[in-house]
């Protein structure tokens, strides 16, 4: 089968950028979408051309690296699906197809089709952990989780940290990856004692890091690769609720001198 | 000749690491910011012990190639984690753990190494059950168990089938949290080129931002390897794209032994490759053989669908052969199995290089709903990658390269032969012998992490005086002269040939010559074509753009460069060690039964060896192995 592409090439984040037009022809069905990148690079760098940058790494939908707009959607037109995972077999023969980085002020480009989203790592590093040392822990069994609160914790700690709601939402809103790690965090009964204190750090750093606020489009949803609900949202915005009603307490402040 | 003291502890196993511990010599809160440890990598091992280190106040700085640490390969681990605790009532024990990962590794690791291993394994559920994990649970609330392949009893702790993305996401939250804390300072998007080694000590590495290509200069007390598995040696492999063996590489040409390389283990469940341009391949999590069963058509000439195949013209081998494990036997064996039969002419699937692992009966005993909860999202996959429902009709798969067992050689301690540096999880040979056993690889990494490391590393820096070491030293100078001139090098030798179709050669070579079964002729067949492509790499590789920028092309380049010395390091390991054991297959060492025979009395040692210089032999040095609490046996999976 063969292809047009259409790809976003930007030297660097201070360059100017623009749409590249490319034929490709020989592709299999079977191949997956980074596998016909991998194939027009070797053509690029065959006629002295270097290839496209993009990110990838496991090649089977759990690292979050990979990162393409593929015809206006984040990851491509397939739902519950990341780029690595998009197969030929999903397009037309003789497709146009557009390949975009992830556009948000938060996520600057790299080059090509990579970006920075180090702002993820900073959301999380505003609370979404449960705070702990190594070393000797009770024993789990003497908690008991409802299975089905360990199921949806799950569900929830699923997120890859792709970026793609980011992508994906007209508002460029980092609500459903945020929420995801709140609700993860704040339905296990090892995350009750940060839970409100979690939820209110988050949002502020999320704000701070420039991404939009959710106006439920639910785009989010509709483009996530691991089909993360936007019901979490609804359940982080409860929590944060709550949050604003106590009174605030600096825990990771300087114990006081005895 | 390297200096190989293991530091083994005294006593009996079972008190051995405690008695070691208490022995080991402390850093003392008020000292150990003036310490300065970098760990390289940040998947499990690595972000489990900079997270470690890190809480403890040394000042730890992290390093890794992608642009977050959550994207550590770590992540793609499905199956699940081992962990005696008995639960299941079913006999479990530390003992058999340790007897088990022992007989899986086929004796070829040190007893002290695996039982301090099996008797961490516990406190590691604990771990990450306080971090937030969401293991899945039973009705009662209760930790649910699964089984494995090797062994018989239920000990794998799971989430669905993502039990490494949710163990990393532990270790990478308890990371984020030192970040925070600013204990830990973390340098995404950099690679490691060189270390620097003052006086026979490691102390320092210079790193290459991959954004700018910016070379940067790092002073340290020690180093921690936490780079992973190479198994991209081959090309073709269940790793990430970027997995690589530069960081261990460059540590064995700067003194570093390396260890076993040639125990590479291939998994027995992959999704077989569909064509020319495959790129990686994906593998289908072992716990599937749980409810799956694997079997050929009897006939080679079968042309009809799996599912239209009558029940007495299937040949369920690994049943029919080993009928106490049956589908469960251990990875190696599966995997020969399942080679042994497409060879024969029995394979299925375009290639003919595939088996069908079979839910049928699974699905008609407990039903669709029953099997597909427990495998969801590894049904779903399948189905996405090969298009097929494989709750309607068998999976294909076939083996794939998975792991590498080999790695740095380390003491007892965790340490390398080059003081200072030292190697956990994949990067170490430590554990898991000639073969590794399903759901050991996650405990190894989080045991090396949260538990030994934190404690073997203060043993060192109390040793180890501070000095006034800057990164304006001279040993910095020459280091980064000679990364600088290696950059330049391979920019300048414009050639006609992409790094990547060198890449694939020298795994067609590997996987050939170097693959499931091994033997003298075809081992020295190739390492004879290994330095004919080394040679035209050198010559004819084409690596375009600049150094000053992203140039994954630069990355790769510099990356294959290390492959194909590795590669030829492990033909050499292979052909050295002339017997079989584990995941090694010497055919000319097997029993009438095909299974792997070891030979005990001139192979019970470990081989590490030791970097002599650019085009010279590598010397093989021998650490032997004693087994005096668990005697040699030999495997026998059949009854």
């Amino acid at each position: 089968m063969k292809i047009k592409l259409h790809v976003w090439r930007q030297k660097d984040a201070e360059s100017k950028g623009k749409m590249e037009k490319y034929d490709l022809d020989g592709l299999s069905p079977d191949m997956s979408f980074l596998e016909m990148m991998d194939m027009l690079n070797e053509k690029l760098i065959a006629n002295g051309e270097e290839g496209v940058a993009f990110d990838h790494d496991c090649r089977e939908g759990v690292c979050g690296m990979c990162s393409m707009v593929v015809n206006g959607e984040a990851h491509g037109p397939k739902r519950e699906t990341t780029t690595c995972q998009l197969y030929m077999r999903h397009f037309e023969d003789g497709a146009e197809v557009y390949v975009e980085p992830w556009r948000s002020a938060a996520f600057p480009i790299v080059r090509d089709l990579m970006v920075d989203r180090s702002a993820f790592d900073r959301i999380i590093q505003a609370g979404g952990f449960i705070s702990n040392h190594s070393g000797p822990k009770p024993e789990p069994n003497s908690i008991p989780i409802e299975p089905g609160v360990a199921e949806t914790a799950l569900d929830a700690a699923s997120c890859i940290g792709c970026g793609a709601c980011v992508a994906a939402c007209p508002n460029g809103s980092a609500m459903l990856f945020t929420a995801a790690k709140v609700s993860h965090l704040g339905m296990m009964p090892q995350g009750q004692t940060e839970r409100y204190e979690r939820v209110k750090d988050m949002t502020a750093q999320m704000e701070e890091e420039g991404f939009g606020s959710c106006r439920n489009y639910a785009e989010c949803e509709a483009q996530c690769p691991k089909g993360i609900s936007i019901a979490f949202i609804g359940r982080m915005n409860s929590d944060y609720l709550k949050a604003s009603l106590i009174e605030p307490v600096d825990r990771r402040g300087k114990m006081k001198a005895q | 000749m390297l200096k190989l003291d293991a530091q083994l502890p005294e006593g009996p196993l079972e008190d051995a690491w405690t008695n070691h511990k208490n022995k080991l010599r402390l850093v003392g809160p008020k000292n150990r910011p003036k310490y300065k440890v970098l760990v390289i990598g940040s998947g499990l091992s690595g972000a489990s012990a900079a997270a470690s280190i890190g809480a403890m106040g040394y000042q730890v700085e992290c390093f890794c190639f992608q642009d977050s640490p959550r994207r550590a390969h770590s992540i793609a681990a499905q199956g699940g984690i081992n962990a005696s605790k008995n639960y299941r009532n079913d006999g479990d024990s530390t003992w058999r753990l340790f007897v088990d990962t022992q007989k899986g590794g086929d004796f070829r690791a040190r007893e002290e190494n695996v039982y301090r291993l099996a008797e961490l394994s516990t406190a590691i559920i604990d771990q990450a059950v306080a971090q937030g994990v969401p293991f899945a649970r039973e009705y009662g609330g209760k930790l649910a168990n699964r089984s494995f392949g090797g062994v018989l009893v239920e000990r794998t702790f799971y989430c669905r089938g993502e039990t490494g993305q949710q163990l990393l996401l532990g270790a990478y939250s308890a990371l984020e949290e030192q970040i925070a804390a600013k204990t830990v300072k973390m340098h995404t998007r950099t690679e490691i080129m060189d270390y620097v080694i003052v006086d026979g000590k490691v102390r320092g590495v210079i790193t290459r931002n991959l954004v700018t290509g910016e070379l940067k200069r790092h002073v340290a007390d020690a180093v921690v390897l936490a780079t992973g598995g190479y198994g991209n040696v081959y090309y073709l492999s269940t790793n990430a794209k970027n997995c690589n063996v530069s960081a261990l590489m460059r540590a064995y040409r700067r003194g570093a032994g390396f260890a076993n390389p040639c125990f590479t283990q291939i998994h027995p469940t992959s999704i077989p490759a569909s064509g020319d341009y495959q790129s990686k391949l994906t593998l289908m999590s072992e716990s599937l053989r749980n409810d799956g069963r694997i079997w050929v058509p009897r006939d080679k000439d079968e042309k009809r669908a799996p599912t239209d195949i009558p029940e007495e013209e299937r040949y369920y081998y690994l049943e029919e052969r080993y009928p106490r494990y049956g589908n469960l036997v251990p990875r190696d064996v599966a995997a020969r199995n399942a080679k042994d039969v497409c060879d024969e002419g029995l394979g299925v699937g375009p290639t003919g290089y595939g088996v069908y692992l079979d839910f049928g009966a699974a699905i008609e005993e407990k039903g669709v709903d029953a099997v597909k909860s427990k495998y969801a999202n590894l049904f779903e996959m399948y189905h996405r990658i090969t298009d097929d429902d494989p709750t309607k009709t068998p999976m294909r798969i076939f083996p794939a390269v998975h792991y590498t067992m080999g790695g740095l050689w380390v003491d007892y301690n965790l340490m390398t032969t080059i003081p200072g540096m030292f190697a956990v999880g994949e990067a170490n040979f430590a554990d898991h012998g000639a073969n590794r056993l399903g759901a050991s690889s996650l405990m190894q990494c989080l045991a090396d992490g949260y538990f030994i490391i934190p404690v073997t590393i203060g043993n060192y820096l109390s040793g180890h005086e501070k000095d006034n070491l800057t990164t304006e030293d001279a040993h910095f100078d020459k280091v980064e002269a000679e990364v600088k001139e290696g950059i330049d090098k391979l920019l300048a030798i414009k050639g006609k040939r992409s790094t990547n179709s060198i890449h694939r050669e020298l795994g067609q070579i590997m996987w050939e010559h170097c693959g499931i079964s091994r033997n003298e002729k075809s081992l020295k067949e190739g390492l004879t074509k290994i330095p004919e492509l080394r040679k035209d790499f050198w010559s004819n590789v084409s690596v375009l753009g600049e150094n000053e920028s992203v140039n994954q092309s630069l990355e790769h380049a510099g990356r294959v460069a290390d492959f194909l010395d590795y590669g030829e390091l492990m033909c050499h390991d292979a052909l050295t060690r002339d017997e079989s054991c584990g995941c090694h297959l010497r055919e000319e060492h097997q029993t009438p039964e095909g299974e792997a025979k070891r030979n005990d009395e001139k192979f019970a040692f470990t081989s590490v060896f030791e970097y002599k210089g650019e085009g010279k032999e590598p010397e093989l040095n021998k650490e032997p192995l004693n087994f005096e609490a668990l005697p040699l046996m030999t495997r026998n999976y059949k009854s």
